[in-house]
């Protein structure tokens, strides 16, 4: 991966094992995500599921959608994407959580 | 960039493409097309909900029964909000004149996706179209409120499917434009024009495109689960099922507040711009002024739940949220100072245009203002669902964003048609327009202090002398608005036929093109050198006043 050139998309061409890998990564983390919805973690219940997600969803931004080869700027723009979402949620679950104590 | 064949050296208006007639608009890729397409179409909602509105002040000019029964003053009330807000305000600046004129400021020949641009369009019509059938449909019109409040709308027999579909699909049309223009912004800038050599208003919408591409996914998803709970009752929102009515509040305005300010921003464009050339001066503070849109952008996105500080919040989220309102007030101030610092010791001219940005400034600031008095917690506890909140809002939005758009159409229309409108009569328009909207929402604040609810159909006698002013000021509002638009349209068949480039002596790039554009805009690609409001070769500094005195 070292290799690729981060300003054009010409070699990005990782060979099927590499996605496999991710594939069977996503599969576990689902799986994961089953096994854990039946344990209670109280106010942490939330934060497991959605880390779980989210790392899915980066594994699934990185390599399946090839931000890990695109221009930085498009990266930068997930990333905003990402921050916007997350202080949204911490705003709405700190409400939840205040009212709940 | 500019062809050199002939054929495209036309004026947009004249250019015979594949299609003809009708066809050659509804199907044009041109983005000049696709704004005057919108501007058609949002003329049209604008005079329904117009309507709406008139009718619902007809009613409450005398307490009981006047014109209607409760059931159809609900509706009145919920389609003005639907109409007025999804299909009038928030694609107003943006896709009217965001779309003929951001290319043009940029220096582009058009926007970065053309297609998707029309298909924007299309799903806007669509999305309009339902929201005026489930007026007709077997089942009555909706009467939930713009907001859709659960339980309320999950209960309520009427047509709330249709219009929760509409404002699902043209929340599609709104995320499609801020993507466009994001893109275009990052990808076809003319050669020299970096960042900060961007007008003012192309800040602004750059700003409001990303919250219509960030915040409107939500708005989107909510209200289909909002159809789900209605069809399938699963239990999210309705309280009897198990489901929270509060999320759905915060699901709802953590779009709806940013949507505000998908609305102001580009309005606050439109006067960055109308200022420094009606005074002639440079922008006082360009870079202030560009990152406060940012910065209204960022934390307006943050500041949703101050609506909800009587539904049941937790003491720690109120505070949070008061004081993030408060924050959101200083981008906002700081956009007001430095217009009024331009304009301070400049060659003011009071054309129309600048008449209307000077009203949004005045209205906005009353609005502004009325808004960090309900950012309070305890003053909030008082006034909220009173008409206090109606007078504020449509101080914000109609003074602000309505102002907006009517200063951006005096001040772009004869570049838009080549034509040019007769100024006495325009001036005539804003005046009577300023002294109805003052009658009109003034009282609402008097009387929403005292204690009127919001959306009653029916009230005590002691407010009817402020309903009645109100229903005074709301016949003269509409008159000034015929004055205006008939002046306008007017304008198009018999108005001087305006030929030159720059009539108004603006800086940007938009008065170096033809009047009206030619199809791709420019007749060679525009090179830009210098920043967009460079009018210092019009002042005289003061060390050079002092030196011709000596």
């Amino acid at each position: 991966m070292s290799e690729h050139n981060t300003n054009d998309h010409k070699n990005h061409d990782h060979g099927y094992g590499h996605y496999i890998l991710i594939w069977f990564a996503l599969l576990i983390l689902t799986g994961l995500t089953v096994a854990v919805a039946g344990i209670d973690f109280g106010n942490l219940t939330i934060i497991t599921a959605l880390a779980i997600a989210s790392l899915k969803s980066f594994l699934v931004l990185k390599v399946f959608m090839h931000l890990e080869v695109e221009k930085r700027v498009f990266t930068v723009f997930v990333y905003t994407s990402l921050f916007f979402l997350t202080v949204s949620l911490i705003l709405l679950f700190s409400d939840y959580s205040f009212l709940q104590g | 960039m500019s062809s050199s064949t002939n054929d495209v050296n036309v004026s947009y208006l004249d250019y015979k493409g594949k299609h003809s007639g009708l066809l050659g608009w509804i199907l044009s890729v041109d983005h000049k097309r696709i704004g005057i397409l919108y501007l058609i179409s949002m003329m049209v909602f604008f005079t329904v909900g117009v309507t709406f509105g008139f009718l619902m002040r007809l009613e409450l000019i005398a307490p009981g029964r006047t014109i209607v029964d409760p059931q159809t003053y609900n509706s009145f009330f919920t389609l003005h909000g639907i109409i007025m807000i999804f299909l009038f305000i928030i694609p107003g600046l943006p896709a009217v004149f965001g779309n003929f004129f951001l290319p043009i400021m940029i220096g582009a020949a058009d926007v970065a996706f053309p297609r998707l641009n029309l298909l924007s369009w299309w799903l806007f019509i669509i999305g309009g179209l339902l929201a005026i059938i489930s007026v007709f449909l077997p089942g009555g019109a909706p009467d939930t409120g713009w907001t859709f409040y659960i339980p309320y709308s999950v209960r309520t027999t009427t047509n709330v499917i249709p219009a929760l579909i509409a404002a699902f699909i043209l929340g599609f049309s709104s995320i499609l434009t801020g993507l466009n223009f994001v893109v275009t912004v990052h990808r076809l800038r003319a050669p020299g024009m970096t960042f900060f050599k961007m007008p003012l208003f192309i800040w602004s919408l750059y700003s409001t495109a990303w919250i219509q591409v960030l915040a409107t996914p939500i708005i989107g998803i909510t209200l289909l689960l909002v159809v789900a709970e209605r069809t399938l009752s699963v239990g999210i929102f309705d309280p009897a099922l198990g489901g929270d009515p509060v999320l759905f509040q915060h699901l709802f305005w953590i779009y709806s507040h940013p949507a505000v300010y998908i609305m102001i921003l580009p309005a606050m464009g439109v006067v960055s711009e109308i200022i420094p050339v009606f005074s002639q001066r440079t922008i006082f503070g360009y870079k202030f002024i560009a990152f406060s849109s940012l910065a209204i952008a960022f934390l307006g996105s943050l500041v949703w739940a101050h609506h909800m500080f009587t539904a049941g919040m937790s003491g720690v989220a109120m505070i949070v949220f008061s004081v993030l309102t408060f924050l959101v007030s200083i981008p906002s101030a700081i956009k007001v100072f430095n217009w009024v610092s331009t304009l301070y010791k400049g060659s003011i001219l009071t054309d129309p245009p600048l008449l209307f940005a000077l009203g949004f400034i005045f209205l906005f600031s009353i609005g502004g203002f009325t808004g960090l008095i309900q950012g309070a917690l305890s003053v909030n506890l008082h006034i909220h669902d009173t008409s206090f909140i109606v007078a504020h809002f449509h101080y914000v939005m109609f003074g602000g964003t309505g102002f907006g758009i009517f200063a951006a159409m005096h001040y772009w229309w004869p570049k838009m048609f080549g034509r040019m409108y007769n100024k006495v009569v325009a001036k005539t328009g804003f005046w009577v327009l300023f002294v109805g909207f003052n009658l009109l929402y003034f009282p609402m604040f008097v009387m929403g202090w005292l204690g009127m609810p919001r959306r009653y159909y029916d009230y005590l006698p002691e407010f009817q002398i402020y309903h009645m002013l109100s229903t005074v000021g709301s016949w003269i509002l509409i008159t000034g608005l015929l004055i205006m638009f008939i002046n306008l349209f007017n304008a198009l068949k018999n108005g001087k036929k305006v030929t030159e480039e720059n009539i108004w002596n603006g800086e940007t790039l938009e008065w170096s093109t033809p009047t009206p554009p030619f199809l791709f805009n420019f007749k060679e690609a525009p090179t830009v050198e210098s920043g967009p409001y460079e009018y210092k070769r019009n002042e005289v500094s003061e060390t050079e006043v002092k030196e011709e005195k000596v």
